[in-house]
């Protein structure tokens, strides 16, 4: 088995009394695009900028290539990294600024024209070499910040949170054209963001980190359906969210009692939870289903009715808010995309149910 | 409305051009004509170049000239480098409280007059000084050492008034520079020097650019520095400016030599600007 | 005790004389003197007693005749530089009045001094000047370091190599001359004689440099450098080396050999004065002898003021006559009137003297 290009080890970093980051410990395999997302304050660009070398760790050890890089300077290490506002030199021109780091490589003049060539060719932008950098648009900035990066080839290329500066649309566009320069360049991207989108379009692994430490490290597939915490589950994607008694337990499946009245089934997916335990249970709204009459919800364990109070029209992902008769707070519900609540208005009366397999419960207290 | 909108932009634009005229233009202009008259007679003038003549035939008035602008061009040398990596340090490294406390510490002495600064130099370099007597108490010099007087103490003194206008143009030109960049250039396998070197200078050359201008500017026209902290061989163009104006009652002479003055300083900076590619209004904005 | 008192008696027929007169003509004096010339306590006085208000501009002598000339003789009511500089700026650039004798009181002025002094500066048939401060440039001595200097020459002499100052102005030149046995006074108005004795001073001070510290500019300074020993002869004005002698029983004033160069500061009026009136009021105030008196403590220098030198205190008096025994006073030269442009050729010679090394 080759050892991964990056492996942390109990990372732990403090700043006087604080502790930004405790014992993290992660691996990236090859090739692969990783990202850590959380809440600003988590701690994640502290990981970053300790892997940059930036930073020294309080304890803990970095591994490039199964190698420590603990006593090596950044401008030493196999990584690079694309910075927030993305740093380019705004007193180079482009070519310049792509041949930077070859130039304090040493490398002949002939080599540099050479690779800063081939790199601007793979970013497609190839006659850009002599622009200015106030001269490109965000996007092409964007390509030149990795092209000066990859350029180096480097085990790693960290990214902290490079698409937040650009504009929505184009933000949209660029998870799409990192997503495929990682495949071209086959380097391993380890990239930051508190932006869930960006993290799930683009990621092979997330880690969702919280409070200095790691919640859950998995597929944006695992960690949308599978959400081992409260946190995850609530960070996540959207949910519906009930605090309650368990009532009853059997096998995996629980029985609530929610703070405000409502009977409910879900899931612990394994969880340690007994009868009297306080728990939460998160259910996404895409998990519920609508009805016009009862019949149709039938089949579900939960099953709920009541009345429209608002329409989150959003194209394919158009919402609505319904407030249960039996009490509580107001549910998000996903519209189905077959039309046939296309003409729904507010006040109607609707009908909503879903599998106590789609409720993920989650001891109480941890988030 | 139109008319409104005229009448302000002129009530704006007088003072400037009030100012330009009054104190400036119409000045220079009648020093010209000062400069262009030759004394023939107790009262009686003619105008021809006999002024210009006389400063180009005089080895000491060209010998003092020179000797100004290479001694003003080393003072700014001298104060870019002390005052680049204080600057650096105030814009990049310290923070709160120690950043603003370091660029009161480049404000105070500018509290009290030239002249008080200058008389303070007097005090701690003389013989009988503050930097003698330490010498001499911790037994690095036998006997008195004198520090004044010499074109050093001229260059401490003249350094030390001018720091103030080169640090702040840097700070403010470092300032405007983001860390990130610097982070970069370290990532991407850039070493101190070669950071300093391709990219702090680069970006803060507009601030270099203007400080040194300024201090060029405070060190050439400067006269109680020199002339105190000066030795019996220390010549200063504007002690001889003073001099024909003053004690020679030779206007016409002074009047060439404040030209002159003017003259040497556009060149210089004008070469400055054209030696770092630099212009004006970027230096100036 | 009694003199007190009738000074009191003096002071008070004084002052209800001018009382009466003085809201008729009220004005602002503009004066432009030498430090020490209006004290405050004169100033009070005379304001309390003409009610004219005084303002004083502290100068010396080329900035007083530069600022003169560049407003053409406006902007002051009254100016005192010393009487070898009135005749030639007022050829040269006309910025002072003629004085109107009959509204001073020559009866209050030392006469020999007033009339020297009207000679010296009478430019056609019109007197522009009269007397008011005098004093000497000689020797300022630490005489138990610098005991052998007796003349401006010996400044150079090896044993006080190093510990020497003296200005680069047309004084050091003048009395560097006399030292050297010439008498620059009966040149002044050979230009072509004045310029080979200048070249002859120039090679003396040439030589010289060597022994000298520092150039002095400003009277603190020297005061300065004499206080710390650091110089210990230097050529400079009688009254500080009797200011010295307070603090340094050693260090004070002596007539060198060749003779001390003596200058009188005058009252003139510039051309655009506008408040006449008050200048004369101002030099018939100062020149009464208690009023001398006053200025002579402030300044240390003896004014022409008639009998003043009763009311000047004894240690003043004593200092006095320990530099000046009669025959030095009788050695005294008094600077003539400088011709127009002889400062160029002076001016040439101390650049020159500045230059080499």
């Amino acid at each position: 088995m080759t050892a991964p290009d990056l492996e942390c080890t109990h990372l732990t970093k403090r700043f006087g009394d604080t502790t930004a980051v405790q014992d993290v410990s992660f691996e990236v395999p090859p090739g692969s695009f990783f990202s850590i997302l959380g809440p600003s304050g988590c701690g994640k660009t502290t990981i970053m900028r300790m892997i940059a070398g930036f930073l020294a760790p309080t304890s803990g050890d970095i591994r490039i290539k199964g190698r420590s890089v603990l006593d090596v300077a950044p401008n030493k290490r196999p990584v690079n990294m694309v910075f927030q506002h993305l740093a380019l030199f705004p007193m180079m021109n482009i070519a310049e600024n792509i041949g930077y780091g070859l130039r304090r490589k040493g490398l002949p003049k002939a080599e540099i024209t050479r690779k800063v060539g081939e790199v601007l060719e793979r970013i497609g932008l190839p006659d850009i070499g002599a622009r200015k950098v106030d001269e490109l648009s965000g996007g092409q900035k964007q390509r030149v910040a990795i092209a000066r990066c990859m350029v180096l080839e480097p085990d790693v290329l960290l990214l902290d949170e490079p698409l937040g500066a650009l504009d929505l649309k184009l933000r949209e566009h660029m998870k799409i054209e990192l997503k495929a320069l990682q495949a071209a360049f086959d380097t391993t991207f380890v990239y930051i963001t508190h932006d869930q989108s960006e993290a799930l379009v683009m990621s092979d692994n997330i880690a969702v980190m919280n409070a200095g430490q790691f919640e859950q490290v998995g597929s944006a597939r695992d960690l949308y359906y599978r959400p081992e915490t409260a946190f995850v589950a609530g960070f996540v994607g959207d949910s519906n969210r009930w605090r309650g008694q368990v009532m009853g337990v059997s096998g995996d499946t629980l029985q609530l009692r929610s703070e405000n009245g409502l009977e409910l089934r879900g899931s612990c997916h394994g969880r340690r939870l007994a009868r009297n335990d306080t728990a939460e249970i998160f259910v996404r709204p895409e998990a519920i289903r609508l009805g016009h009459s009862a019949q149709d919800v039938s089949h579900f364990d939960n099953r709920l009715s009541g009345e429209v109070t608002s329409l989150l029209f959003n194209g394919a992902a158009s919402r609505i808010l319904m407030r249960p008769e039996s009490g509580g707070e107001e549910i998000e519900v996903t519209l189905p995309q077959s039309g046939e609540f296309a003409h729904l208005d507010r006040g109607a009366q609707v009908h909503i149910g879903w599998s106590s397999d789609q409720g993920s419960c989650f001891a109480a207290g941890t988030a | 409305m139109q008319a409104a909108h005229r009448l302000g932009f002129v009530l704006l634009l007088t003072p400037l051009v009030l100012w330009l005229a009054l104190l400036i233009i119409i000045p220079h202009i009648d020093m010209f004509f000062v400069s262009l008259r030759e004394r023939v007679g107790v009262g009686e003038y003619e105008t021809s170049l006999a002024n210009y003549r006389t400063f180009l035939e005089e080895p000491l008035y060209l010998m003092t000239f020179a000797r100004t602008a290479v001694m003003s061009v080393l003072a700014t040398a001298l104060t870019l480098l002390i005052g680049f990596p204080v600057a650096y340090y105030i814009a990049k490294i310290a923070r709160g409280r120690v950043r603003s406390a370091l660029f009161l510490l480049c404000l105070v002495p500018f509290w009290v007059s030239e002249l008080v600064r200058t008389f303070g130099w007097m005090i701690l370099l003389r013989e009988t000084g503050v930097f003698s007597s330490l010498l001499q108490w911790a037994g690095l010099a036998q006997g008195p050492v004198e520090m004044l007087y010499n074109d050093a103490a001229i260059m401490v003194g003249l350094v030390y008034t001018s720091m103030l206008f080169m640090v702040v143009p840097l700070v403010t030109t470092l300032d405007s520079l983001d860390d990130a960049v610097i982070e970069a250039g370290y990532d991407l396998g850039g070493s101190g020097p070669s950071i300093l070197r391709e990219i702090v200078i680069p970006h803060a050359m507009p601030g270099i650019v203007s400080g040194s201008i300024v201090v060029f500017m405070l060190s050439l026209g400067n006269y109680l520095t020199p002339i105190m902290l000066g030795g019996k061989d220390s010549l200063w163009f504007t002690e001889l400016i003073y001099s024909q104006f003053i004690v020679r009652f030779n206007w016409e002479l002074g009047a060439v030599f404040g030209f002159m003055l003017l003259i040497l300083s556009s060149v210089i900076v004008w070469g400055t600007l054209r030696l770092t590619g630099q212009t004006l209004e970027k230096t100036m904005g | 005790m009694k003199t007190y008192a009738t000074q009191l008696k003096y002071a008070a027929v004084i002052t209800g004389a001018f009382a009466l007169a003085a809201p008729a003509n009220a004005d602002t004096l503009r004066l432009l003197t030498w430090g020490g010339y209006a004290p405050e306590n004169v100033i009070e006085k005379f304001e309390a007693e003409t009610g004219h208000t005084v303002e004083v501009t502290l100068s010396n002598n080329e900035e007083m005749i530069a600022k003169l000339r560049a407003t053409g003789g406006g902007g002051f009511d009254l100016a005192q530089p010393s009487q070898d500089r009135i005749a030639g700026p007022q050829a040269e650039f006309g910025i002072y009045k003629p004085i109107d004798l009959s509204k001073i009181d020559e009866s209050q002025f030392i006469p020999s001094m007033l009339m020297a002094t009207k000679a010296n500066t009478t430019v056609g048939d019109e007197i522009y000047g009269v007397p008011h401060v005098w004093g000497t440039s000689g020797l300022v001595l630490d005489t138990a370091k610098a005991g052998m200097v007796k003349d401006y020459t010996d400044l150079c002499a090896p044993e006080v190599s190093g510990n020497v100052s003296y200005r680069l102005r047309r004084p050091t030149l003048i009395g560097f001359a006399f030292a050297m046995g010439m008498d620059p006074f009966a040149a002044y108005g050979d230009e072509q004689a004045y310029t080979e004795m200048m070249e002859e001073v120039e090679a003396k001070l040439k030589d010289c440099k060597p022994n000298v510290k520092a150039y002095w500019s400003g009277g603190d300074e020297l005061m300065n450098l004499l206080r710390s020993g650091e110089v210990v002869a230097a050529m400079a004005w009688d009254t500080g080396g009797w200011k010295l002698n307070d603090d340094n029983a050693d260090i004070t004033f002596v007539a060198p050999a060749s003779g001390a160069l003596g200058w009188i500061d005058t009252f003139v009026l510039p051309a655009k004065g506008r408040a006449d009136d008050a200048a004369y009021d101002w030099i018939n105030f100062v020149m009464q002898p208690e009023v001398s008196a006053m200025i002579t403590d402030s300044v240390g220098n003896f004014t022409a003021s008639q009998g003043a030198d009763e009311y000047v205190s004894d240690a003043l008096k004593a200092k006095y006559q320990a530099s000046f025994p009669p025959e030095a006073v009788d050695n005294i030269k008094w600077y003539p009137p400088v011709p127009a442009g002889l400062e160029v050729i002076e001016g040439a010679v101390l650049d020159r003297v500045k230059a080499a090394n």
